[in-house]
């Protein structure tokens, strides 16, 4: 079911200016049908243009109003006492994911598995019946999927 | 690691290292689990499981005791309504039904039902507002009132211990459809539908909540949160929020579909009513 792009092919589409067109302005709009493009190698470009802060992402993915991202997985976060068991164990992603697949598991993890439960987290469009307070907007900034991007890749497998 | 685990070590005392150390998971699924507990017995039929057996044991002595149980203080009131002349009609409800306990057995399952005067399914809510109005010339009670609330209770804890068993076929077919369709449609901005949760992840854990199968064979349920019973349409205002969509009205014909597929996706097991619920 994974359509998998081997990585030179992909080098050479994003040479062609194939995969460029999407992703080289800084400004990402969150209405990008991520789904038709089959992006699933995932996203290599920084959303906002610019790097992550791994502490801040932190916090983020803790936020029950931003991320939430315990209320699925659990992470190496002991001072909060309940984390979630719906998605996999996110201690030791970094040695499964490259950056570019983590951003695209929070930008819109249906791009890879249209069945999953996992919220997409910067997406706007292919909603029903979004509440009118969040009508238009997405659940994290672009900024925070950098973030929380960049502080899941400090989790890295300690052996 | 939520299951029990067997770890069988190897190992070489020659070189005084261990080998191998191969976990054999013995994979007891969660209504296994679940079914292991002797009181959760008359709460299980098959794979389905009552929102009971998620319950810690607290709630569930409070369900399992009517008088620890905070609903009957509702199901008291609606006691003595079952009884009290209102209306211009100068009847109550005994005047034409006489003892509740037997009127009134059984009648849990034949809600929500198809009502050719609208050509739609009427909820248990609906009927008792007929009856208010049509036959007692009353004035109808709120959705979520006190009154409602305490009444639906009495009807139908006149069925409790019975299974469910809910007609879905002949005219209340599409409706039921209907109901289906709208419990696997994802919907609001968290983009997830009622199977997601319900279905896919029963007994896993959403943070702090064990999810359970979202049964609504106990309902109206006392909920401690709420400090009251309410309406299984409330709780499905409240499931709906959660995932950031737009909820429909209590009492609308989209909730009244989705309650019947939730009662034939309850089918078999016992009616609960009053549940008590975290
Ligand atoms: C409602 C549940 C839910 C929430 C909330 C959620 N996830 Fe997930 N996540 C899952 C599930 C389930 C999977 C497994 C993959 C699948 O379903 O396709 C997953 C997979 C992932 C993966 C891939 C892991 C791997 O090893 O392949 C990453 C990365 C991830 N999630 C990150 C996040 C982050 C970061 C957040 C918060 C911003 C988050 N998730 C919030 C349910 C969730
Ligand atoms: C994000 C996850 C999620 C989704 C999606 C969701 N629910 Fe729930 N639901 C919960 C949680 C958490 C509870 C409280 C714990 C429990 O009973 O599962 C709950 C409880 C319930 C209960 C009460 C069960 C009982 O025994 O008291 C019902 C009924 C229910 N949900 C129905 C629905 C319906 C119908 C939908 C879709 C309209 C839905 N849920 C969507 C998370 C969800």
């Amino acid at each position: 079911m994974s359509l998998r792009i081997p990585s030179h092919i992909l080098s050479a589409l994003i040479a062609t200016g194939f995969v460029l067109s999407m992703s080289s302005t800084a400004a990402w709009s969150a209405d990008i049908d991520l789904a038709k493009m089959k992006v699933e190698d995932g996203l290599p470009k920084s959303l906002t243009g610019k790097p992550g802060d791994a502490k801040k992402g932190r916090s983020a993915a803790i936020n029950r109003k931003k991320g939430n991202c315990l209320a699925c997985h659990a992470m190496p976060v002991p001072e909060q006492a309940d984390h979630g068991d719906i998605g996999p164990d996110l201690d030791g992603v970094a040695s499964r994911l490259t950056a570019a697949e983590i951003r695209l598991r929070i930008v819109d993890p249906k791009a890879v598995n249209e069945d999953t439960i996992m919220p997409s987290f910067y997406r706007t469009a292919r909603f029903h019946r979004v509440q009118k307070k969040w009508q238009g907007k997405t659940i994290i900034s672009a900024q925070e999927v950098e973030d929380i991007t960049a502080y899941l890749l400090t989790l890295k497998d300690k052996n | 690691m939520k299951y029990r685990t067997l770890y069988i070590c190897t190992a070489l005392l020659g070189f005084g290292l261990v080998v191998s150390c191969t976990p054999i998971v013995e994979e007891m699924t969660e209504v296994e689990k679940r079914a292991a507990d002797p009181r959760n017995k008359t709460h299980m039929v098959g794979d389905k499981a009552s929102g009971y057996v998620y319950m810690t044991s607290q709630t569930r002595d409070m369900q399992d005791d009517d008088i620890a149980n905070p609903a009957f203080t509702w199901i008291d009131l609606a006691e003595e309504k079952w009884s009290k002349v209102e209306g211009k009609a100068g009847k109550s409800c005994a005047s034409c039904h006489q003892d509740v306990n037997k009127a009134m057995k059984g009648v849990a399952n034949k809600y929500p039902q198809y009502d050719p005067e609208s050509k739609k399914l009427i909820a248990l809510q609906v009927k008792i507002n007929r009856e208010r109005t049509k036959r007692m010339g009353a004035k109808p009670w709120k959705w979520e009132s006190d009154q409602m609330l305490g009444m639906a209770a009495l009807v139908k804890l006149q069925s409790r211990g019975m299974p469910v068993n809910v007609k879905i076929d002949g005219p209340a077919k599409p409706f039921f459809e209907k109901g289906k369709e709208f419990y696997n449609q994802r919907r609001g901005l968290l983009d997830m539908a009622c199977a997601n949760c319900h279905v896919d992840n029963a007994g896993n854990m959403a943070r702090s909540n064990v999810l359970s199968q979202g049964m609504i064979n106990g309902f109206p349920v006392y909920r401690l949160k709420w400090q009251k019973p309410g309406s299984v349409h409330r709780r499905f205002i409240g499931c709906n929020k959660q995932v950031r969509a737009t909820p429909y009205k209590r009492g609308s014909e989209e909730y009244t579909n989705l309650e019947l597929f939730l009662m034939w996706r309850a089918s078999g097991l016992n009616w609960e009513t009053p549940a008590v619920r975290n």
